[in-house]
């Protein structure tokens, strides 16, 4: 069974935004930076349409061979973090096509502004997700850190098989290209391995 | 009975859930739903057949996903076998329907996704063409997220068909699609493409729904479709089960029929017996008769704009006539000053945008096609496609997410022959000049004469009185003084008798007179209250906006005067906060590096103005720009400035540069480097390039660029036509740097001379050297110094 959720945040995670526009930890950014932060927090916060789905599958894993329920893949990585589990919760969750379309309109208009957009989103959904993982940890308990295609060995076709298993499509809207990128690029999915 | 028939006579019962039947019938995890129609195609007719038992009029063949994307060469076999299915079930009964069922590609459309409007449109096109043949009686485009997307399915159903066409698309509790269009923006779009029924599915159940019928039934003047889903699935000893119950549901949808709703079914989760028990439930309710609202609308891909009420203000800032800078920017292709012109005047309230490229010396179909497409993607305002050229109006009125304001047609057959197919084929509205092959009579009754005319020319094509607004024609109030009653006395004659919504070019009244912002204004109010509905204006006048919120708060048409209040002290604030820049004075002398390096556009360029007046534009350039520049570059590379305050830099001295170009004889620009710059074919990913393209530019470099996504021959006819030294190349994924080898291959055998640069995620050092690049930029301060490099070699 596939059950949808959606969020809201009321804050940006502002030193996650500025860790991926390369500002290291002590680093205190530029007045006009801090400005340019100040309107991006508003306006993605304002933009934001979390949606998620996900579903619990029974798995196994024998070696590198990991039979996901909903998918078989060979995978040292993901063996690793699923060690010791027998279900995972899948999930595909995003912020929202109001994010990429700030974007958008940034990247013609305002390349700094852009810049700042594009790390403030990706902190959103990383926040979000994190908001989700907690919510699993709730209903499953004992979870594992989740993971992602693309992580270590874990192939980013995985993606096709994922998007079947949840009619990601359907639930909350993310589309995958041919290349098995989403659309809005400010979507996560993930596996959580549950003890 | 035909299904259209069907539908005037009553209501018309759809049927339910498919992809949860046939689950339920053992369809497993992973297998694609319409393979059924093939290998199980009893179970599929099983299902149809207990929907015409139910009470559906109609079923949705099992086709839902068939399009050329999934099924390729077996998608007419596939829909064949779907409609067969659905044809056999209804054996026996009489007045069953057969809805060839089509969903969403799975594929966001550009500019937000990658698929191509047009490519959409193919794929569609294939889909209902099979179906059609197949022995569909209806096109029904349902469960969609993104009414782009709709349009392109509709635009299909109606070039390859002329079967009825159904629209449903899946709305929020928020009342919106997942893109974020609203309810009054879903049915202008709708009722703009001519479809036969529209409504709202999926996602929620009934009374959940409740708020975005509502809300679309007060607009829509065709019939509404109304099929939720039953509740949420919920996990019951381990089977799936939704929330709400047939009888729940039955209940929930009563109130909905009872406002209106004409097509109803059930979406996920719903079988039969929700049917039956649907019927049963609304069996005593009256149906209500189907009213024309009459209303004038124009649409984006987020909200509609009524025209009537509250008088519609029409930025007139995107026409180049009379515009030096726009001029320029549109020759030298540079969209960026087009798309600054576009958010600037929707942050100054204009309500929507007028788009004119019209130049002698540029390929205008094509210009405002994609002025379109990318002032749609900065802003959300309705636009005004202006025109002349029939062929750069139907290409721009295509791909236009939404319904358009067209402008215009006039009185002249030919005219009205070449602009109403359009408006009849893509919807919209059309400003319509009160002018005619005898030219434009001096009385009003002359003008009013040719509104009739027009009016009854354009219901011969279909087309209806609201999709049209009268320009009763502002002329020079200089070169004739009854010019002013004349448009007046028409405009009142129109707006009132006719019951035609009415719009002005205002600025015209004043042509050859000094102080023109004051005969505007009261030209502007006078019409105002005579009934115009709509202005052409530019937003940068305060007289105008003086004018326009005074009216609102006279006529009653502002509660509590609150937006006037808040006008009015937004325009003593504006008084104060001056920039000091804007001052002037001794405080921005020769502080344009530091403007630049704090990143200040208006001061930067302010004082780049004021430098220019004692210094060459070439030292303003050497002296301050670059070595800013230069500055904050170096702070980059030691990781002292991060990146967007790099931007922000360059951003400050592109405004400082904008200013020093006005004055700086082409000749003489400082750099004789040229570059094109392009995201590689297959890859959509251009916010490093971009990054990329600014700085260049910012050192005086002159850089094309070709945006994203570009086939290598473009690369290639790019960079010959131009003349360019250096050519660009950026790629994020591996699978599309087979590409950027590709490009790099072919520039290499056709222009060996041309240096290659490469940059983007998955290349270093080496892979460059592998695929042939002459240089790896690891940023966009490397790639400017290998283009400062190349400079002193030429």
């Amino acid at each position: 069974m596939i059950k949808t959720v959606r969020g809201k945040l009321d804050k940006l995670n502002v030193s996650e935004t500025l860790r991926y526009l390369g500002y290291g930890k002590t680093v205190i950014p530029e007045e006009g930076v801090q400005g340019l932060l100040r309107e991006c927090e508003s306006e993605v916060l304002a933009a934001q349409d979390l949606r998620a789905c996900y579903s619990v599958f029974d798995i196994s894993v024998q070696g590198e061979n990991i039979d996901l329920g909903f998918a078989k893949v060979n995978s040292h990585s993901l063996a690793l973090n699923l060690a010791g589990c027998v279900k995972c919760v899948l999930f595909a969750c995003t912020a929202g096509a109001g994010i990429d379309r700030l974007i958008a309109k940034y990247s013609r208009i305002s390349p700094a502004k852009a810049a700042v957009m594009q790390a403030a989103g990706a902190a959103l959904v990383e926040d979000w997700c994190e908001e989700l993982c907690a919510l699993f940890k709730r209903e499953y308990g004992d979870t594992r850190p989740r993971f992602s295609c693309g992580y270590g060995d874990l192939p980013l076709t995985l993606q096709r098989d994922i998007f079947a298993a949840l009619l990601v499509t359907k639930h909350i809207g993310i589309t995958l290209s041919d290349d098995c990128f989403m659309t809005p690029t400010k979507s996560v999915t993930a596996i959580v391995g549950i003890r | 009975m035909t299904i259209l028939e069907k539908l005037q006579s009553g209501r018309v019962i759809l049927d339910g859930g498919m992809g949860t039947q046939l689950q339920e019938r053992g369809l497993p995890l992973g297998v694609l739903p319409e393979e059924w129609n093939i290998s199980n195609p009893d179970e599929v007719t099983a299902v149809h057949r207990a929907y015409f038992c139910a009470g559906s009029d109609i079923v949705c063949a099992n086709t839902f996903g068939a399009n050329s994307l999934k099924f390729d060469d077996r998608l007419e076999e596939i829909i064949r076998a779907g409609i067969s299915c659905a044809d056999r079930a209804r054996a026996g009964l009489k007045d069953k329907f057969i809805a060839l069922d089509i969903g969403s590609l799975g594929k966001l459309l550009k500019p937000l996704g990658g698929l191509d409007f047009e490519d959409a449109l193919t794929i569609f096109k294939r889909t209902v063409k099979a179906g059609a043949e197949a022995g569909a009686d209806v096109i029904f485009i349902e469960t969609m997220n993104d009414i782009y997307e709709l349009k392109a399915a509709v635009i299909a159903a109606k070039e390859v068909c002329s079967l009825p066409v159904f629209v449903s698309a899946v709305f929020g509790s928020d009342c919106k699609t997942m893109t974020g269009t609203s309810p009054e923006a879903f049915v202008a779009l709708a009722e703009g493409l001519g479809v036969d029924a529209l409504g709202i599915n999926c996602s929620l159940a009934p009374a959940e729904m409740a708020a975005t019928v509502e809300r679309i039934l007060k607009v829509s003047s065709t019939p509404v479709i109304v099929k939720p889903n039953a509740g949420l699935p919920q996990e019951k000893g381990g089977k799936t089960v939704y929330s709400l119950g047939a009888d729940d549901f039955a209940k929930q949808m009563v109130p909905l029929v009872e406002a209106g709703a004409r097509l109803i079914g059930g979406c996920c989760g719903t079988t039969p017996e929700y049917i039956e028990k649907l019927v049963k439930a609304i069996e005593h309710i009256a149906v209500k008769p189907i009213e024309n609202k009459g209303l004038t609308v124009v649409s984006s891909y987020t909200q509609a704009r009524y025209f009537g009420d509250i008088p519609v203000l029409i930025g007139e800032r995107i026409n180049p006539t009379g515009k030096k800078r726009l001029k320029q920017a549109l020759k030298e292709n540079d969209i960026a000053y087009v798309l600054n012109e576009a958010v600037s005047q929707a942050e100054k309230g204009a309500h929507v945008l007028d788009v004119n490229v019209g130049l002698p010396e540029i390929d205008e179909p094509s210009m405002l096609e994609k002025c379109v497409c990318e002032i749609q993607a900065v802003t959300d305002l309705p636009l005004q496609i202006d025109t002349s050229d029939p062929a750069a109006m139907g290409r721009a009125m295509r791909v236009y997410n939404g319904v358009p304001l067209v402008n215009s047609v006039n009185g002249k057959r030919e005219s009205m022959d070449a602009v109403f197919p359009l408006v009849k084929k893509y919807g919209g509205v059309v400003i319509c000049l009160t002018l005619d092959e005898n030219g434009i009579p001096s009385t009003a009754e002359g003008r009013v004469k040719i509104a009739e005319k027009i009016i009854e020319y354009a219901n011969s094509y279909g087309i209806l009185r609201g999709q049209l607004i009268f320009d009763t024609l502002a002329m020079a109030v200089s070169a004739d003084n009854t010019a002013a009653n004349a448009a007046l006395v028409a405009l009142d004659y129109i707006r009132h008798k006719l019951g035609c919504n009415t719009s002005l070019g205002v600025s015209n009244i004043s042509f050859g007179l000094p102080q023109r912002d004051f005969i505007n204004s009261t030209f502007f109010a006078m019409a105002l209250a005579r009934g115009l509905s709509a202005a052409i204006y530019n937003p940068n006048s305060q007289e105008m906006l003086k004018t326009y919120n005074s009216f609102l708060a006279l006529s009653g048409l502002d509660k509590n005067c609150a937006d006037y209040i808040e006008y009015a002290s937004s325009v003593s604030a504006g008084e104060i906060t001056v920039t000091a820049a804007q001052k002037g004075g001794t405080q921005v002398t020769g502080d344009l590096k530091y403007f630049i390096l704090k990143g200040l556009k208006a001061e930067a360029a302010a004082s780049a103005k004021m430098l220019l007046e004692n210094s060459e534009p070439l030292d303003v350039i050497n002296g301050f720009i670059i070595p800013a520049l230069d500055e904050a570059g170096k702070g980059f590379e030691n990781k002292t400035v991060f990146l967007p305050q790099l931007l922000m830099c360059a951003e400050a001295a592109s405004a400082a540069f904008a200013v020093i170009k006005t004055k700086l004889n082409p000749a003489e620009n400082a750099k004789k480097l040229k570059a094109v710059l392009a995201t590689v074919k297959g890859d959509i990913h251009d916010i490093g390039k971009n990054i990329v393209v600014t700085l260049l530019q910012n050192y005086g470099f002159t850089v094309y660029d070709l945006g994203r996504d570009v086939p290598p021959e473009t690369v290639l006819k790019e960079a010959r036509d131009r003349g360019v030294q250096l050519v660009g190349l950026s790629a994020l994924m591996t699978t599309t740097v087979v590409s950027m080898k590709e490009t790099i291959e072919l520039l290499k055998r056709e222009l060996p001379s041309v240096k290659i640069c490469v940059g983007g995620a998955v290349l270093n050092e080496e892979y460059a050297k592998e695929i042939g690049a002459d240089r790896y930029c690891k940023d966009a301060m490397a790639t400017v110094r290998y283009a400062e490099e190349l400079e002193k070699n030429i």
